[in-house]
């Protein structure tokens, strides 16, 4: 431990953890999250879950995050497996693995995580007396990838469905006694010295069961088979499995479950703060988005509720800031009551609030002057396009006006830095909306030039790049991405469009992107590749740092997989998509709809303006 | 949170603020009177909170005062933080039973009853063990009483007696980081009481100088390189025993 750096993320012990009596549990949970600590612990979902594992008698629920690379060295130099925070138990000790998977980066990640604990990779490896691997999160939407890897996946939000699991759960135990001959522990585990011989989990029977509940997804009782050409030409499910598989939603926001008393980490984190969840869903339709498609609709909760949840949170955990978060926030109809609550306790006890995902316009300006009463720190919007025929292709409704205005009031407000982000390879994007970022660019430096009353100070506005990455479940799953080089080209062309040097040019290397393409929309066939990846070392892909293209490029060829067919390959309507298994709320139709108007330039009202008829409601 | 907005005393400067008078001083200001007690914690930081960071340590006073709804004072300025102050800052993965810090706290407070208060909303690990006024400045903690292990994969013959006899010597040179560098420094007149006992793993007993210059650990193990090198551990623990003065009386 003295090897590694910051070893206080391996330890546990915060504030707030939970520890139970081991005599007292029928079920461990290990709640993995592939990605490092401090990731991993400013992620709500976390938070809400590992609360609700461990609100149910009988269930122990630890956290596990994926160690870093100096660690692993460490872990596996000494034999040790990877362990539960609370606890310091071996995995394998454990019931259940419950992986949350939110970005197609992090599988190495999973893959890595179940070899340090010791548990066979393979699904079909693993014996009943194996722990049971269990997924969610909204990678989980196109699980295929990782279907040979995961026993069941939870899709949609996990906080009805856990209970229901658990309970099924309890009438699947047997113990080696009843089966003399099942080996205690697997033969691929490293971990030699795993000493008293646990229970096991009848687990296809099991798992028949769980597939017949809203929400589960079994990959092993689904029969896919593939056309010559790579494509899908059936998804046959077993043993009374459902097809489609409808996603799981929280309908009342209001009634569910919020964690008051939560971890308070000894190690600063990203986000180190109380997060109040002000609604899931989305009302704009950006056609690009995943998140906005996959969480309709709108649930919302009530803004005193909030506040009550957000002062008891801040007096339990001594934080000094607290977040809302939404997927746009300034969508939340109640926002003005519930910022004046908030200030009212928060000011004198010098908590900031913080407000991200706010959309650019003058509303949120006048939201954020209420609220950051003393610093002024950078604003941030993503236009994601620059101009205003592609705004209306991804269906962004925000004109190049309202962010220009907006821009107004925060220079003349005080603020002197701005950053926008944007993507490239949108579709029927022309090097003409490219240059139109450059030039919206310009505009916001002239903004500041016109408005901005104290010039001295300077002015820096960040313009941020990124290769569009098709994601399924949207109305783009169809579409190609652009290749590595066609993006470096418009980089390039941006680049020399953009002249003034208050104006810094970032741009997000396009390899992470085109691998986060492949797996993002790829199918059972991906496993291999996801786990020759992991053989060759690849970890921690979403890290620049550690990402290696290179070992990706082998990885695909050693599996004999063409990443190009998953990324550049435009899809038809008709096409058997791997992800057409799960329901996501939102029909086919709307989505075919919604990219014929993005060809056409056609804008969709939001959910308030207009209902689409998506069938999220339903 | 940042942490270098936070003014953990390191070394002279941010102690000598603390100790101003300015700090000690109950202000009257505007309608009300507020109450400022200066407090000493003495706290120990041992199992796994070892492991936190000077930094945010400094973070897990702040929240445990919070949650007990005990109001700290803050500096003034643009971006107010709490005044903490850490007598002798400790390295990552060394425990100790004798830090102490000063915080300022708006409100009178019955200092027996305030460790038990506080430690129950702190991380396993960190727990205060009295609270008080404090009558002296930092700068006046001069030495630190040890205690360690020293771990070997194979235990050289007659250990201690080499090791005592290696730290009895007149003259003891280590290659030592300072301002300027690395530089040489003699660390025999500022490690006193130097024991070893124990025979499948060595503890170590010492008292070194907390202050000018400053002697960690680790510096003693340097000692044990060039001829010394069998005599190197391959790995050691330390642990603060407790604080004292110039005249090796206990520092509060």
């Amino acid at each position: 431990m003295q090897k590694v750096q910051k070893p206080a993320r391996y330890v546990g012990g915060e504030y707030k953890q939970i520890i139970k009596n081991k005599n007292e549990i029928d079920i461990r949970v290990a709640y993995c999250f592939p990605d490092t600590y401090e990731i991993g612990m400013s992620n709500l979902g976390l938070r809400i879950m590992y609360g609700i594992f461990n609100e149910i008698d009988g269930v122990w629920c630890e956290r596990t995050f994926a160690p870093w690379t100096d660690m692993e060295d460490e872990m596996r130099k000494e034999n040790i497996a990877l362990f539960g925070l609370e606890s310091g138990d071996a995995l394998t000790e454990f019931d259940v693995l419950a992986f949350s998977i939110g970005y197609e980066l992090s599988y190495t990640n999973v893959l890595n995580m179940l070899d340090l604990a010791g548990v066979a990779l393979r699904s079909t490896d693993r014996d009943d007396y194996a722990p049971l691997v269990i997924a969610g999160g909204s990678s989980a939407f196109n699980s295929e990838p990782l279907s040979e890897f995961i026993d069941l996946f939870v899709i949609g939000d996990g906080e009805e469905v856990v209970a229901p699991l658990m309970a099924l759960l309890r009438n699947y135990f047997t113990t080696p006694a009843l089966h003399a001959d099942a080996p205690h522990i697997n033969s691929a585990t490293v971990c030699s010295d795993f000493k008293s011989p646990k229970k096991g989990i009848l687990k296809k029977a099991f798992l028949a069961q769980a597939a017949k509940l809203p929400g589960i997804y079994v990959p092993s009782l689904y029969c896919v088979t593939h056309n010559d050409d790579g494509t899908i030409s059936e998804i046959a499910p077993q043993s009374g499995a459902q097809l489609p598989v409808k996603r799981r939603i929280v309908s009342d926001l209001n009634s569910s479950f919020f964690p008051v008393d939560t971890i308070v980490p000894s190690v600063g984190l990203v986000h180190d703060r109380v997060v109040l969840e002000l609604f899931r869903g989305c009302i704009r339709g950006c056609r690009f988005c995943q998140a906005g498609h996959i969480t309709r609709p709108v649930r919302a909760r009530s803004h005193d509720i909030l506040v009550k949840q957000g002062i008891e949170a801040l007096k339990s955990s001594g934080y000094d800031e607290v977040a809302l978060l939404s997927l746009s926030t300034s969508d939340y109809e109640d926002i003005f009551p519930l910022c004046d609550g908030l200030i009212e306790w928060c000011e004198p006890r010098r908590v900031n609030l913080s407000l991200p995902s706010l959309r650019a316009d003058n509303f949120s300006v006048e939201l954020m002057e209420r609220v950051q009463k003393v610093r002024k720190s950078g604003l941030t919007f993503a236009p994601e396009a620059g101009s205003q025929r592609l705004r209306d292709v991804i269906n962004k409704n925000l004109t190049e006006k309202e962010l220009l205005d907006t821009c107004a009031v925060a220079f003349e407000g005080g603020w002197n830095g701005i950053k926008l982000y944007f993507m490239l390879g949108l579709p029927t994007e022309t090097d003409e909306d490219i240059i139109g970022i450059a030039k919206l660019s310009h505009d916001v430096l002239n903004c500041w030039k016109q408005y901005a009353k104290n010039k001295s100070r300077g002015v820096r506005i960040t313009v941020s790049t990124s290769c569009f990455v098709p994601k399924p479940h949207t109305p783009f799953q169809w579409e190609p991405q652009i290749s590595m080089s066609e993006y470096m080209r418009r980089v390039d062309l941006l680049r020399s469009a953009m002249k003034s040097k208050a104006i810094t040019y970032k741009w997000h290397s396009p390899e992470q992107s085109f691998v986060e393409a492949v797996l993002a929309r790829g199918d059972r066939n991906l496993g291999k590749a996801i786990e020759a990846a992991w053989r060759l070392g690849a970890r921690h892909d979403s890290w620049s740092e550690c990402f290696s293209f290179n070992t990706w490029l082998e990885a695909f060829h050693d599996a004999g997989i063409d990443p190009e067919f998953y990324a550049f390959r435009q899809r038809d309507y008709d096409e058997i998509l791997p992800w057409s298994l799960v329901e996501s709320g939102v029909t086919l139709a709307h989505l075919k709809n919604e990219c014929k108007a993005a060809y056409a330039g056609i804008k969709t009202p939001d959910c308030r303006e207009g209902c689409s008829n998506c069938g999220a409601c339903e | 949170m940042q942490g270098s907005r936070h003014p953990i005393a390191g070394k002279g400067a941010a102690i000598a603020a603390l100790a101003s008078s300015q700090y000690l001083r109950c202000n009257n200001r505007g309608a009300g009177i507020d109450i400022l007690t200066k407090l000493r914690l003495r706290y120990s930081k041992t199992d796994n909170a070892k492991y936190i960071s000077h930094l945010d340590l400094a973070a897990a006073m702040r929240r445990a005062f919070i949650r007990a709804g005990l109001e700290l004072e803050y500096s003034k300025g643009f971006n107010p933080h709490p005044y903490i102050s850490v007598a002798m800052p400790l390295s990552v993965g060394m425990q100790s039973v004798c830090e102490l810090m000063d915080v300022g706290l708006k409100a009178q407070v019955e200092m027996a009853d305030l460790p038990g208060q506080i430690t129950k909303y702190l991380p396993s690990g960190l727990e205060i063990s009295e609270a008080y006024e404090p009558l002296r400045k930092f700068n006046e903690l001069k030495w630190l009483e040890i205690s360690g292990i020293l771990y070997y994969d194979t235990v050289p013959q007659d250990i201690c007696q080499k090791l005592k006899t290696r730290f009895c010597a007149s003259n003891i040179e280590v290659l030592k980081k300072t301002k300027r560098g690395m530089g040489t420094i003699d660390i025999a007149e500022y490690v006193r009481d130097i024991e070893f006992s124990g025979t499948s793993e060595v503890y170590i007993s010492a008292k070194i100088s907390a202050q000018e210059p400053t002697i960690k650990p680790e510096n003693i193990l340097d000692a044990l390189g060039g001829d010394f090198q069998v005599l190197a551990p391959d790995y050691a623990v330390f642990k603060r025993i407790e604080a004292f003065d110039s005249d090796m009386l206990i520092f509060r």
